[in-house]
């Protein structure tokens, strides 16, 4: 060991920060042409969805304003479950994207805080295209502390309930308004030997929208506003405990049927087994249109059906209160070289043309022209349910773990999931939350 | 004095001593990439778990909290539970299934030789492939084996267990079958003089003569069992709820779910003491170091 003198480390540590130097001049070098120019990418989450943003970069790339800000977009397609973390560590490095995909809120709270997002609130202020190009509630979504920092790029995604119409029509239901309707449909389902409900229980997200409608439909939004703001106490609300309760039942009475802990949502399992009519009911995001749409399209088309999650008797939530995602954002890194053909991009979103791509996916645009154009839609009267849900919301509460602090998100879901799994009792999983730090 | 010359001089010229060695700078390679990969990385973590990091800006010092927070966590002493018996079932599983076909496929028959090729493919391919195509086969509702085997904590633990097993299983093989036809065929000739059996030929001569050939094996085995990882990603992500949430998982969790860094170093750092402290008392135990031969008295 003596004859690798202390020189020979120090030679081996130059080395390191020579190849990391060199590392620097590539990611830079790929992300600018100097001043005025050069390429913007963009890092976007790779779902079906993603055919409407290469549509978008193809036009972009081909437009004058392309060619006015010497700039083109590079789209970098990130595998959906791996997105968050793989922005994370992209955003640390120097190959960092110039303009990213997100979901507002908490998901871009560290982000700000680091200092990396553009603020964008006068951009939008002066611009007329973007000021009035989308709906406002939904553009200030996209913001932190008041600022802006999100342009809309994807369609609303509001929670609800999908069913099966064939299955509903062959056993005489009609669609519940209260959840005692609901169980009543749950008890006919089962007997005739259909699961009641489709759960992709392998990740914890399809989990979790069961509790965020039960403690609206029970306690209110406020409940979840007071948790939301950093109040752990705010889980000790009876609202919670009744709806842990109640989420124990349903897995008790077999809602789930049995191995719904092992089906997946995002490869495919749950559309699967709703959309082969094991399942008669999904709880899920606006996407699962589109998401048939692209697996079983004849499904999509001709047998299903939605309607809003049921009032719960003596509940204080709205039936109209709305949970889920106002939709996605792009913001823009401040390192960006390019920023006015990253801005000029982003101007494209509010377009006829994207809102257009946007619609013929099934997608539900938070566009202002998206109204007059709904009709246009592969399913106009689908479009027309989610675009007046949303209008109509007196409360939209965003998802939770995209609303918590990022430190509780995790810590949060794996209670949910022990929950869900028979690991904690409606009480054990109260007490866990309220402990959160 | 003089005589450390003349040696010194025979080393470099003279014909019988010993050959000489290669240079120095040989080793340049094994070791920069030992330094870049193993050593900086291992350091780096090392400094982060006195830190606080969520990934973005520059790491903040402060001192002591991960590890306490570390030796706090009940998550810990679950994970390290199971990482516990998941490489001692592992090892039982393996050991047995590897030990007993690979002096199986030590025999020089053509079949023996076709079906040991044959066996061997599952270690041809990556982990991540494997896991994939179990967490197709064990799907609920369209998978082969029905149920909710992912969803259960025994299900779910012993699918870690077998997948593993039957990805690694042709490795030990292949290695116990090398140990195997290194042994003398005339031991078993004057065993079979002696009026020895099959059974009896097999645990007094073959399990013995095997010893340093299951000590490299376990070694192994162990080791790798600490640092499974993609699996349980892949199969359970640790569910459900925690029950098979091993130390790497753990660790995974802390840092690219949670961004916690400087949490994550802090397991990784105990995982790496741990697999060091646990491989080196193996080896102590079973007198590997040593290296005493099989074949003493031969």
């Amino acid at each position: 060991m003596e004859s690798y003198s202390r020189r020979w480390f120090l030679g081996a540590g130059a080395t390191t920060l020579v190849s990391a130097a060199g590392l620097t001049a590539c990611g830079s070098g790929g992300g600018s042409g100097g001043s005025g120019g050069g390429t913007v990418t963009a890092m976007v989450y790779g779902d079906d969805a993603v055919k409407i943003q290469t549509q978008a970069i193809d036009r972009f790339n081909a437009s004058a304003a392309a060619k006015k800000t010497k700039g083109s977009i590079k789209l970098q397609k990130i595998p959906a479950s791996d997105y968050p973390a793989k922005l994370r560590t992209a955003m640390g490095s120097p190959n960092a994207p110039d303009v990213f995909f997100n979901w507002g809120g908490g998901s871009i709270k560290a982000y700000q805080e680091a200092n990396q997002l553009i603020d964008l609130t006068d951009t939008i202020r002066t611009d007329s295209v973007l000021k009035d190009g989308f709906l406002p509630s939904v553009l200030a979504s996209g913001s932190l502390g008041g600022k802006m920092y999100g342009i809309p790029m994807r369609g609303m995604q509001p929670v609800m309930v999908f069913y099966n119409k064939t299955l509903f029509a062959e056993h005489k239901l009609q669609p519940p308004t209260t959840w005692d309707q609901l169980l009543d449909i749950n008890t006919k389902l089962k007997k005739a030997g259909i699961t009641p409900f489709a759960l992709g229980g392998a990740e914890t997200w399809p989990e979790l929208m069961w509790l965020e409608y039960l403690v609206d439909r029970i306690g209110g939004p406020q409940v979840f506003e007071r948790i939301k703001n950093g109040d752990a106490s705010g889980w000790g609300d009876p609202a919670v405990l009744k709806a842990a309760e109640t989420v124990k039942q349903l897995i008790d009475d077999g809602a789930f049927g049995k191995g719904y802990s092992s089906v997946g949502y995002s490869n495919g399992g749950a559309p699967a087994v709703f959309a082969k009519g094991r399942a008669a009911m999904h709880l899920m995001g606006s996407w699962e249109y589109p998401t048939q749409l692209g697996k079983f399209p004849d499904f999509a088309r001709k047998e299903l059906g939605w309607f809003a999650f049921p009032q719960y008797e003596g509940g204080a939530g709205d039936i109209r209160n709305v949970v889920g995602n106002p939709t996605n954002y792009w913001s823009v890194n401040a390192r960006v070289a390019n920023k006015d053909a990253a801005i000029a991009f982003l101007r494209d979103c509010a377009s006829e043309a994207y809102t257009k791509d946007l619609i013929a996916n099934g997608d539900v645009p938070t566009t202002t022209l998206a109204e007059k154009l709904l009709d246009s839609s592969p399913n106009p009267e689908y479009a027309r349910f989610q675009y007046q849900m949303v209008q109509q919301a007196p409360a939209f509460t965003l998802s939770w773990d995209q609303a918590v602090d990022p430190s509780w998100q995790t810590p949060m879901l794996t209670e949910i999931n022990k929950l869900f799994v028979g690991k904690s009792s409606p009480a054990q999983f109260v007490s866990a939350l309220k402990g959160l730090k | 004095m003089s005589s450390t010359v003349t040696t010194g001089a025979k080393g470099r010229t003279g014909k019988g001593a010993r050959p000489s060695r290669p240079h120095t700078a040989w080793v340049l390679p094994g070791v920069l990439f030992f330094t870049f990969f193993a050593a900086a990385p291992m350091a780096l973590a090392f400094y982060l778990s006195f830190t606080r990091w969520n990934g973005l800006g520059d790491p903040e010092p402060v001192g002591l909290e991960n590890w306490r927070k570390l030796i706090d966590d009940p998550r810990l002493t679950q994970s390290l539970t199971v990482t516990v018996m998941l490489t001692v079932v592992s090892w039982v599983f393996q050991t047995v299934v590897s030990l007993l076909l690979g002096v199986w496929a030590a025999g020089r028959q053509r079949n023996r030789a076709v079906l040991s090729a044959v066996f061997f493919v599952p270690f041809l391919l990556s982990s991540t492939a494997i896991s994939l195509l179990f967490y197709a086969l064990l799907d609920p509702n369209f998978g082969i084996i029905r149920g909710d085997t992912l969803g259960t904590t025994s299900g779910a633990f012993l699918a870690i267990v077998f997948v593993g097993g039957w990805q690694f299983i042709p490795f030990h093989t292949l290695i116990y079958q090398g140990g195997a036809r290194q042994i003398p065929e005339v031991l078993y000739q004057a065993a079979a003089i002696d009026g020895a059996g099959r059974y009896r030929q097999f645990f007094s001569i073959t399990l013995p003569q095997l010893r340093n050939t299951a000590t490299t094996s376990t070694v192994l085995m162990v080791v790798g069992s600490l640092t499974y990882f993609e699996t349980v990603l892949i199969l359970t992500q640790g569910g459900p709820g925690t029950d098979t949430a091993i130390l790497p998982y753990l660790m995974y969790e802390a840092g690219f779910k949670s961004y916690d860094f400087g949490y994550a170093s802090a397991v990784a750092t105990f995982l790496v003491v741990a697999a060091t402290v646990l491989s080196l008392l193996l080896v102590r135990l079973t007198g590997f170091g040593a290296m005493r031969s099989t074949r003493e008295g031969m």
